[in-house]
């Protein structure tokens, strides 16, 4: 079936990137980020500068994508948690409650060990706010900030 | 899927360019990145084979600008056409947004077109979508070549639906940004909705 729509709202999202924040210190690592299945961004932490998260998202949502596809095929749900070695740098991929993708990039400075001990903790925690945050947007009172925009609005963006 | 963040003021929404192999998608993506001002565009990402041919997807992130404070971002996905990726098609559908076909309008091509739409529809069925009711444009490309079909012929093959329709050369970007605003106005306005 088609998943809901996924929105983000400011108190949800300053509790996702408080954890992210603190997964990113504890974990040692160098970069934690957030991202819907879809590979959409949605929080994250640490050295981002000149990271093109975006298209880190987009290419992470096909990974686990593709990597779930494989998961079927050999009979298992999916994967949950993919690690790549690099020579410098590692990834640790996990999905946090079944739709969204916690991305941890770190180097010899932490370890797989330790990585993978702190991602478990926040896991948790994230799981509790995403149900929470699901059970909000399902929810027919919480209408869509778009339900106001006139057609006008739509061609004003592309009146160039 | 679309997805809306108050705390960026964000919205994202998700575009996939569908088609047989070779009729243009990864072109159309092409020139809507070399024509848009860097500030508006993120890096384009094509996963290809060492023939250039689409392997996974391509890639193209976008910005059209403000609608009531909230920064509209498009994510533009191309899907392989090759028959035999259609495990990699299904997984670039998921959580789509709009869909823009792009039709071949040489006439060898129509069997492959026809094919192609048909397995469009049954993708999205199975992920719960029906193309009749999602934001869905036809675009028939290469009108520069001599072989072309009519567009009467096209429309009446591929276009039963009566969705908006565009002639184009994505080679040269006629009609390409005709069609990329069509799908865009659709999904804004089904967001609109509140699906
Ligand atoms: N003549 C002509 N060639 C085109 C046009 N659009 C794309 N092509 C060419 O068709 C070939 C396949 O295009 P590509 O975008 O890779 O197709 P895709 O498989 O749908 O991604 C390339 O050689 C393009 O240059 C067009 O409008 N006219
Ligand atoms: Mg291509």
């Amino acid at each position: 079936m088609v998943s809901p729509q996924m929105v983000m709202y400011e108190e949800e999202f300053n509790q996702i990137s408080a954890i992210c924040d603190r997964l990113c210190r504890e974990a040692n690592s160098k970069v934690v980020f957030l991202v819907d299945k879809n590979g959409q961004l949605i929080a994250s932490a640490g050295e981002t500068e000149n990271l093109d998260t975006t298209s880190l998202a987009s290419l992470t949502a096909g990974n686990i994508a593709a990597t779930g596809g494989l998961a079927k095929l050999i009979g298992e749900r999916e994967f949950s948690i993919l690690f790549h070695e690099g020579e410098k740098d590692n990834l640790h991929i996990s999905i946090v409650a079944g739709r969204v993708i916690l991305v941890v990039i770190f180097d010899a400075r932490s370890s797989l060990g330790l990585v993978r001990l702190r991602v478990k903790k926040s896991t948790l925690e994230l799981t509790g706010i995403f149900e929470r945050l699901l059970k909000k947007i399902e929810d027919p009172a919480a209408g869509s900030p778009f339900a106001e925009i006139t057609d006008e609005d739509i061609d004003n963006l592309f009146s160039d | 899927m679309s997805f809306i963040n108050y705390s960026s003021r964000e919205i994202n929404c998700k575009i996939v360019y569908y088609g047989p192999g070779l009729c243009g998608k990864t072109t159309n993506l092409q020139y809507i990145y070399a024509k848009t001002n860097p500030e508006a565009k993120g890096k384009m990402i094509s996963l290809a084979t060492e023939t250039e041919r689409t392997l996974f997807f391509d890639f193209l992130p976008l910005s059209l600008g403000e609608i009531r404070g909230f920064k509209t971002r498009f994510h533009l996905y191309t899907v392989p056409g090759q028959v035999f990726y259609d495990a990699s098609r299904k997984l670039i559908l998921k959580g789509v947004d709009g869909v823009v076909f792009v039709a071949d309008s040489q006439i060898e091509r129509m069997e492959a077109n026809l094919e192609s739409m048909e397995n469009l529809k049954v993708n999205l069925q199975e992920q719960g979508y029906d193309l009749k009711q999602i934001p869905y444009v036809v675009q028939y490309n290469k009108r520069d070549l001599p072989n072309a079909a009519t567009v009467e012929e096209l429309s009446r093959l591929l276009n039963a639906e009566r969705v908006p329709e565009f002639q184009s050369i994505a080679a040269t970007g006629w009609g390409v940004f005709d069609t990329l605003k069509a799908i865009a106005k659709l999904v804004l306005q089904e967001l609109k909705k509140g699906r």
